[in-house]
């Protein structure tokens, strides 16, 4: 059995939980929650932990030379360097709309990469 | 001269949804005056997730989030300037204001929203000694320059303040390749959102050093490292502890201040604490007809709220326009005490017929602290909250019929801390 | 390329000279090591015009302080640099105090000094109202001033190079050698061969003096370190307020500057020889002056501070030492300007005439020219016009209306004109020297990337190529994609 501390960022409290894990990595327990959300914050934590990537893409003839992209939903967190080498080599022609689609299903994460903004 | 209703100085979230509310409210005649070359204001550099949560309920990114406010301007009948900066705000309500278009302008307007956000603290204001090598800037620079312009202002960093933006920049850096060897907090405690912490610097493998502050820079042209030393209670370097860091790159994110230059020219009267004008709840300033609303009045943690003041003062201002109020008016006046650093608004019209929020920020970390509102012997409000922070604002809502109903003219917002 | 006289150092005084000698029908080139003028001593000083009651009677800093003083209006009108004639007080503090100003009246009267006055604490509270109550009276001497430093090197030249000189930066000597009457100086950019040199390298004067074997002098670089508050602590100082002088100098100083802020400063601290580079603020250096200045206007706040800084005094080594303005015993071809620390601002335009007169006497068959132009054409100052010309001027040219540095209101028009000027700026701190762009509070924390971007434009070079102040001082690494 393994343990593991961490901090809820659920909400501001910020509830210290410890969290105690089987060997093949299942959460047996979390404590120091002080509700419901600490719980799920501390399991999808342990089990599948996912972010939101944000960057630029470099954009030619663009009012501006990169355009601000986000992944259409969070990935796995252990994905995001290799994403960001994705996005990095990403050149894209202007002009690019908010929401469109830069970098579909990057490195077989099923996230698109899609600009924040207008350039 | 032109001549407008109301004239809202800033095109960034305060300024949009001040005017966009303004507009709702049926003032005809509407003009944003924006120094930048687009509206959007700040935002547009933040291109990071963690925005709307509360007023859209869904998160965006800082572009789109001032984006679902460009939009509603561009279909709406209100006239903006951008890349124009407004220099003096003259007696009777006239603006003058300057670009490359249309030269110089003079604007009178019946009502004006100022809406111009904040800046932060430079290098100077905090008195690091050391060599004046390039290489040390505050974080938001940075952020233009990486988010902006496309460009690294540095691969070995240091980052003094733990605020948002620091953390924020932290992990943009790192993901574009930048090495950040730290981020030093001079506080025991971090003045950034805790999830900012799990997600810039604890999934980024960047120590955040408390109690630490960079005490020398080094390097002649170019930034060649930092000497950093903890701190005391008292948040003096404590001798023996200096470390050298090398690095390239400083950069600041120690505090953020209202951009209150044109406020102050005015003669508006501005609160000591917040650097911001002193309003009522409607946000009107000392002066009649000028609102104030967003980071120029008061530093916000969250857009959100921002938005939310800022609609307050476009119906402040609509109202305005709409009946020419005359005459004092009778307040109600508001404080902190108690670790209740200020409170927003300052007065109350005694005679408001809204709730009010009381937004307001404590001086450290509490746990288990009651807020309590208060009029002389009468309570208005209680309620112990688990944990408050100086990172994040707080609000407490007073119902409009208990202000009319107070003897004595005075609120005062204080904390009731348990005892260790 | 071969020039009659070549200029070794572009401070104040070497800017001055240059402007000074190309009165005459000669070729002369002045020679900088950095990559702007104006980036020793000159940029970094108290910035202020001394009466004159200092210097020992009868020594050349008391002949050319009292001269300069009486000049200065004069140079700053014709070269359109920012100039207040606001006056000095030095402060007293106890009756020892009082027989001092005794001393520097009578000294400043042996000198020349005209107008001064020993006045009483009623005085005094009358013309600097948040004093401490503690200062019972002071000498008033009139003519004492406030320059803008760099503006004035910037200025004499840019009228230099008007009147035909040339000015190569990024030039540093590291070699001279003297054949044939000629000298051949080795530079970062390759060689020059003049007739005359003239050496104005404040603290590295000793060094380039050696290359010619003299030896007769050697330069301390004497650190002082300054606090300059923002301009809304204007109100607080009136004229410059001096202490009482010590041994080390004339003690830390509380002045206007020229264009509004407050400066404070400077500490005194001898460095090594070896230490001409090292401009680090200190956190000692900074607490005296902090502290000093709190028995001057207990009220003044350095939490108003906007920024810090350090610059170097070129000290000639022994007692009492004087300017040091004479051909060289080694090659009477080389003249020195050394030693040229305070009051050394103050009396530049003196130096330059002496000088003149000097380089005169050395070599009589240089001509006076009748095309010489007197005068630098000001600088648009779009944030000094009325309301008026403004709109005129931004009707000829938008660019004049498009603010870049909110916190001095300076347009790009005026930063476009700085990098255009005769020896314009090349960086971004000399854009902020020539226009205040980045001056203000914020410190460059907004304007700072769009400068970056207009010298880069205007320049036809790559952002990343751009630096604070030369070489290495780049801001900007490699895209990031």
């Amino acid at each position: 059995m393994t343990t593991r501390d961490m901090i809820c960022v659920s909400c501001p409290i910020g509830c210290a939980l410890h969290v105690e894990l089987d060997d093949d990595g299942k959460v047996l327990s979390v404590s120091g929650n002080t509700c419901k959300r600490g719980e799920k914050y501390a399991i999808d934590e342990c089990t599948n932990p996912v972010r939101m990537l944000t960057s630029t893409v470099r954009v030619n003839g663009g009012s501006l030379p990169v355009v601000p992209v986000k992944t259409s939903k969070p990935i796995p967190k252990g994905k995001m360097f290799e994403c960001m080498k994705a996005i990095n080599n990403e050149v894209v022609d202007a002009p690019v709309k908010l929401g469109d689609v830069l970098i579909s299903d990057v490195c077989d994460t099923g996230a698109d990469i899609i600009a924040t903004n207008e350039v | 001269m032109l001549k407008y209703d109301l004239v809202v100085i800033g095109g960034g979230p305060a300024g949009m949804a001040a005017a966009l509310k303004a507009k709702e409210c049926g003032v005809k005649k509407i003009l944003i005056l924006e120094r930048a070359e687009t509206l959007g204001g700040i935002l547009e550099q933040c291109i990071h997730a963690g925005f709307g949560l509360h007023y859209f309920g869904e998160e965006l990114t800082g572009p789109e989030y001032a984006y679902r406010f460009i939009e509603q301007v561009e279909a709406s009948d209100i006239e903006v300037k951008v890349d124009t900066m407004v220099l003096e705000i003259r007696t009777g309500n006239v603006v003058i204001a300057t670009n490359n278009v249309d030269g110089m302008l003079e604007i009178s307007a019946t009502a004006i929203i100022l809406a111009m956000g904040c800046r932060e603290r430079p290098r100077g204001a905090l008195d690091i000694p050391g060599s004046r090598a390039s290489g040390i800037m505050t974080a938001g620079t940075a952020q233009k320059y990486v988010n902006i312009d496309g460009y690294m202002p540095g691969k070995k960093i240091v980052i003094l303040g733990s605020g948002d933006i620091g953390l924020i920049m932290a992990r943009r850096m790192t993901l574009e390749g930048a090495k950040v060897e730290m981020v030093c907090e001079l506080m025991p405690f971090s003045g950034g959102l805790q999830r900012n912490i799990v997600q810039c610097l604890e999934d980024m493998g960047i120590p955040l050093k408390l109690s630490c502050t960079v005490i020398q820079t080094h390097g002649i042209e170019r930034l060649e490292g930092v000497t950093i030393a903890n701190v005391d209670e008292n948040r003096r370097p404590i001798p023996g502890t200096e470390q050298y860091v090398e690095c390239d790159t400083l950069l600041l994110s120690v505090g953020l201040i209202p951009e209150n230059e044109l406020t102050r020219m005015a003669g508006i009267i501005i609160d000591p604490i917040t650097n911001g004008a002193i309003v009522d709840e409607n946000r009107q300033t000392s002066r009649p007809g000028i609102f104030a609303c967003g980071n120029v009045l008061q530093v916000h943690d969250l857009v959100d709220y921002v938005t939310e003041e800022s609609q307050i003062a476009g119906a402040g201002a609509a109202a305005y326009i709409a009946n020419r109020p005359r005459g004092r008016n009778r307040y109600v006046s508001v404080s902190g005490k108690d670790g209740v650093r200020y409170v927003v608004p300052q007065n109350i019209n005694v005679s408001t017929e809204q709730d009010v929020k009381l937004y307001f920020r404590v001086a450290d970390v509490y746990r288990n602290a009651r807020i309590i509102v208060e009029s002389g012997d009468k309570v208005l409000f209680s309620k112990k909250k688990p944990k408050l922070a100086p990172g994040e604002m707080e609000y407490v809502i007073i119902k409009a019929k208990d202000i009319g109903e107070l003897e004595k003219k005075q609120l005062v917002v204080r904390l009731e801390v348990p005892k260790q | 390329m071969q020039y009659d006289v070549a200029v070794i150092g572009a401070g104040v005084c070497g800017a001055m000279i240059t402007r000074e000698l190309s009165k005459l029908n000669l070729k002369i080139v002045l020679l900088e090591k950095c990559n702007d003028v104006a980036m020793g001593t000159s940029k970094a000083n108290s910035a202020i015009v001394h009466a004159g009651f200092d210097a020992e009677p009868g020594s050349l800093k008391a002949q050319l302080n009292v001269q300069g003083a009486s000049l200065m209006a004069y140079y700053c009108n014709k070269l359109s640099v920012p100039y207040k004639n606001i006056g000095s007080l030095v402060v007293a503090y106890s009756w020892d105090d009082m027989k001092t100003l005794d001393e520097l009246f009578e000294r400043g009267f042996a000198n020349g000094v005209p107008n001064m006055e020993i006045i009483s604490q009623e005085q005094l509270r009358t013309m600097e109202p948040y004093i401490s109550d503690e200062a019972i009276g002071a000498l008033w001497a009139p003519t004492a001033g406030i320059v803008s430093p760099y503006e004035l090197t910037v200025a004499a030249t840019e009228n230099a190079v008007l009147n035909g000189a040339r000015v190569k930066r990024n030039s540093g000597v590291f070699d001279i050698e003297f054949k044939n009457d000629m000298f051949s100086l080795s530079t970062a950019t390759g060689v020059i061969k003049a007739k005359y040199v003239i050496n104005c390298a404040g603290v590295f004067a000793d060094q380039i003096a050696k290359m010619i074997g003299d030896t007769s002098f050697k330069i301390i670089p004497r650190k002082g370190e300054y606090y300059l508050l923002d301009k809304n602590e204007k109100k607080m100082v009136n004229h410059v307020l001096f202490h009482c002088p010590s041994k080390m100098g004339k003690g830390i100083l509380i002045t206007p500057t020229a264009h509004g802020n407050v400066l404070m400063g400077p500490t005194a601290i001898d460095l090594d020889f070896d230490s001409k580079l090292d401009l680090d603020t200190t956190i000692e250096g900074l607490n005296i002056v902090k502290n000093d200045v709190r028995t001057v206007i207990p009220a003044l706040s350095t939490r108003n501070c906007i920024t810090s800084f350090a610059g170097l005094r070129a000290h000639i080594a022994g007692d009492n030492s004087d300017f040091l303005i004479a051909p060289s015993k080694a090659n009477g071809h080389f003249i020195n300007v050394a030693g040229i620390e305070s009051p050394g601002l103050t009396a530049a335009p003196a130096i330059a005439r002496y000088v003149g007169n000097i380089f005169h006497d050395i070599a009589p068959q240089y001509e006076r020219k009748e095309s010489f132009q007197t005068t630098r054409p000001a600088p648009i100052r779009v944030n000094e016009l009325s309301d008026d010309a403004r709109r005129a001027l931004v009707e000829k040219d938008k660019r004049y209306g498009r603010i870049i540095c909110r916190c001095e209101g300076i347009t790009e028009g005026e930063i476009i004109d700085a990098i255009k000027a005769p020896c314009g700026a090349r960086d971004v701190d000399g854009v902020k020297r020539r226009t205040r762009a980045g001056m203000g509070r914020c410190q460059g924390g907004f304007c700072g990337s769009k400068v970056v971007e207009i010298l880069a434009r205007e320049l036809g070079e790559d952002m990343n190529e751009i630096t604070k102040f030369g070489n290495n001082s780049n801001i900007l690494y490699e895209r990031t994609k």
